[in-house]
């Protein structure tokens, strides 16, 4: 079988469920840590951006109205099918950034445990975040976080699978859909990550993903008025001050984080409070 | 058949205003250099002349809560903090009415309603964030979350004391010392706060609280030497907050403007629906952020409940607001009526039909009849814009569906109302609303233990609870 020709992967978008190249025709290089070519992934351009949001806002009603059961359930889905997929994740992030094959292996463990965590937490984010609150008067009042919409995401470069999930797994445990930059370097993880989540059982359009340069998209995403939050854990802390004075226009939630916690659901959800009156 | 009522007004003797004010900085007041005149709006009668803080006076604050916060209150252990929390609450009940008498002169709103409302909840919110200083490792936080440092706290004209009480108690509570600033036109009852500081021994500098207008909020927001910005005021300027500190480690909360839907089905208690209707919007002149200024009627009940409402609001009491019987007392400020003006001006303009009872206003002072506008489409300004004043816009919906949509077609989401006899409607209605306070089948309620504050263009963050509380304090793993 020496002679045969490999059969290679056209690395492309994920938006709303499907697959599409970008808009704008646009590819760049992506090398291996040797410097051997590997992939032409799509360079993705503001519509793109655009398409993407337009998905996400439509995906949001359904995913924060299904169960946290649910959603709970289908992030367990997402783990099962990732744990199933090991191998390729394994080899994709060795080629990409060169790290040993033990170095990789954890990550692709590590990305399966944090998809179970958060899973876990779906149904238990409200009762930590939420309250019941002793009004001095005869109304009985209650606090409950929920979703904020949709968020954009700018995923950190390295680690390029586990730094993904870590970004968006907390989004979408909540019920937000989300539009993510993948790492620009070592984009194959999440690009091949999105063929999981197309068998995993998740609503078209909750996880959007998106490849190409932060320079160009991050601005779209902190200038877009109809996404709700920002989490930019993946951009260079120099360049958070012009994300942040962008996002102002429609006081978008602008964030980062440095580790899992359960404080990056909460980032991403919005306490309401409902008071009504006891009586007879 | 009318009913008339005798004049009963609180008396004024109660208040000694000064004929002009410096500021209070490191536990002292210090004299100013320029002044400005702040007003009762009710007479136009000079109360008091309040000085003007520039850059010397925001450095020296800053200076002196910076000090007050390294050498004094982060040592002090949670429990002793609370103690002098407690301390400034027992005074503010203790004084309560001199207060209320103080704030109504000053703002304009009746006697009534500060006497009942604003002085007794900011008392209340001292005395909440009182316990919770020795309380911070339960808060949600960690095991040992930790204060910001200095807090720059900029507050409205509408609800001056209650607005302190909401920034600097959470904010003392956690351990962060203070600089405040009160609205250009009501510095009055935090300068009367700031010798309840003194009385209750606070020690120097923990709060600071400086006068002026936008320039020396801009000071504050721009100081190199604050570490967070707390902010109540229109969206405009919350916006410009969110650019200067844009670039920098502040960290920032937000309570910021509102058009909140007040929604009636077709199964409301239609009786108890207009008084909602009408504590909604003319509490407070309406100078309320989450004031219910867009009524959304179900179309099957709209005539009675307007027929109603129209009865309801031909007996609203508008005048002197030290008189105890005044429902609706006076407009802030001369440029605040010419705003309300301006937009009831562009309701007739678009289409909408305006109404307002019969009743005379006094010839001094600054004053807007309640006024409601029918026939308002969703395009209408009167629809999309705060007002901030005693003006209501009314829309018509048919289905549940439809009158969610309309309430939610909004940049706004501070608060929402829902009438409805039916539960499962009433708690689907409070699920669909993208708003951070829902009142259902009551209206404009505050409560220190209930975070308040809004979804999207309304602001960032909550304020009261442990939501509220969590402003103040540094947790784990969040940059």
């Amino acid at each position: 079988m020496s002679n045969r020709i490999d059969v290679k992967k056209t690395y492309k978008l994920y938006i709303n469920g499907a697959f599409p190249r970008t808009e704008s025709g646009r590819t760049y290089e992506v090398k291996s840590a040797k410097g051997v070519f590997v992939a032409n992934p799509c360079l993705a351009s503001r519509k793109d951006l655009r398409d993407a949001v337009v998905a996400a806002r439509a995906a949001h009603s359904g995913w924060n109205k299904a169960t946290a059961y649910n959603r709970g359930q289908i992030l367990y889905r997402i783990a099962e099918m990732l744990e199933g997929r090991r191998a390729q994740f394994v080899d994709e992030i060795m080629q990409l950034t060169g790290v040993t094959k033990v170095k990789a292996e954890k990550e692709v463990t590590d990305s399966v445990d944090r998809l179970v965590w958060y899973a876990g937490w779906t149904d238990k984010i409200a009762s930590l975040a939420g309250s019941t609150n002793p009004v001095a008067g005869p109304f009985y009042n209650f606090t409950i976080p929920e979703s904020m919409g949709v968020v954009a995401a700018i995923a950190p470069e390295t680690p390029s699978l586990l730094g993904f999930i870590d970004v968006v797994a907390p989004i979408i445990t909540s019920g937000n859909t989300v539009v993510v930059l993948a790492s620009t370097k070592a984009p194959l993880s999440a690009m091949t990550f999105a063929e999981v989540l197309a068998t995993s059982d998740l609503p078209h359009g909750v996880i959007n993903i998106l490849t190409g340069k932060k320079e160009e998209i991050a601005p779209w995403m902190a200038s877009h008025m109809d996404i709700d939050a920002l989490d930019i854990s993946g951009l260079p802390a120099k360049q958070h001050g012009p994300i942040k004075f962008a996002g102002a226009e429609n006081l978008k939630r602008i964030h980062s984080f440095k580790s899992a916690d359960p404080g990056r659901i909460i980032a991403f959800m919005e306490a309401k409070t409902v008071w009504h009156p006891i009586g007879l | 058949m009318s009913f008339e009522y005798a004049p009963a007004p609180e008396s004024r003797a109660l208040v000694s205003i000064k004929p002009k004010y410096g500021h209070f900085i490191g536990g002292k007041f210090v004299a100013g250099g320029k002044h400005f005149p702040t007003i009762n709006p009710a007479t136009e009668e000079v109360l008091s002349q309040i000085a003007l803080a520039g850059k010397a006076e925001v450095d020296a604050a800053v200076k002196a809560a910076r000090k007050a916060y390294t050498t004094t209150w982060s040592k002090l252990s949670g429990k002793e903090r609370g103690k002098y929390l407690y301390r400034i609450a027992r005074i503010m009940q203790e004084r309560a009415r001199e207060f209320a008498v103080l704030e109504t002169l000053d703002n304009g709103k009746p006697i009534r309603e500060s006497r009942d409302t604003d002085i007794p909840l900011a008392a209340a919110h001292f005395f909440y964030h009182a316990g919770w200083a020795d309380k911070l490792e339960y808060a949600g936080l960690g095991t040992s979350p930790k204060p910001l440092g200095v807090a720059g706290q900029i507050i409205p004209w509408n609800f001056p004391l209650l607005m302190l009480a909401w920034k600097v108690a959470p904010a003392l509570a956690a351990g962060n010392t203070v600089v405040l600033k009160p609205a250009e036109s009501t510095p009055l009852t935090a300068l009367l706060f700031a010798e309840v500081c003194q009385q209750a021994e606070l020690p120097a500098g923990v709060v600071n609280i400086l006068t002026g207008d936008g320039s020396t909020g801009a000071l504050i927001v721009n100081h190199p030497g604050i570490d967070k910005i707390a902010f109540t005021g229109s969206t405009e300027v919350g916006k410009i907050i969110a650019r200067a500190v844009a670039s920098t480690n502040k960290s920032v909360t937000l309570e910021l403007g509102g058009k909140a839907a007040n929604i009636v089905f077709d199964d409301a208690p239609i009786d108890e629906t207009v008084e909602g209707i009408v504590n909604g919007i003319f509490f407070n002149q309406g100078h309320v952020c989450c004031a219910g200024s867009r009524l959304l009627l179900q179309e099957n009940v709209a005539e009675e409940v307007l027929h109603k409402l129209k009865n309801r609001m031909e007996k609203i009491r508008v005048g002197d607001p030290m008189d105890k019987n005044t429902d609706v007392g006076a407009i802030n400020s001369k440029e605040q009526l010419a705003k309300i003006t301006e937009l009831a001006a562009v309701g007739d303009a678009e289409g909408a039909e305006r109404w307002s009872p019969a009743c005379s206003l006094p010839a001094k002072g600054f004053w807007f009849a309640p006024t409601i506008f029918t026939g308002v489409t969703q395009a209408h300004r009167i629809a999309r814009e705060e007002i901030f004043g005693p003006v209501l816009s009314v829309l018509t919906f048919r289905t549940p569906q439809e009158g969610i949509e309309k309430a939610n077609n909004t940049p706004f989401g501070l608060s929402a109302g829902i009438w409805s006899e039916k539960g499962s409607r009433t708690l689907w209605a409070s699920q669909q609303l993208r708003a951070g306070v829902i009142w259902a089948n009551t209206f404009n309620k505050f409560d220190p233990t209930s975070p308040f504050g809004g979804y999207k263009e309304s602001g960032w963050g909550r304020e009261g609870g442990r939501h509220g509380l969590s402003a103040y304090l540094k947790g784990v793993s969040h940059e």
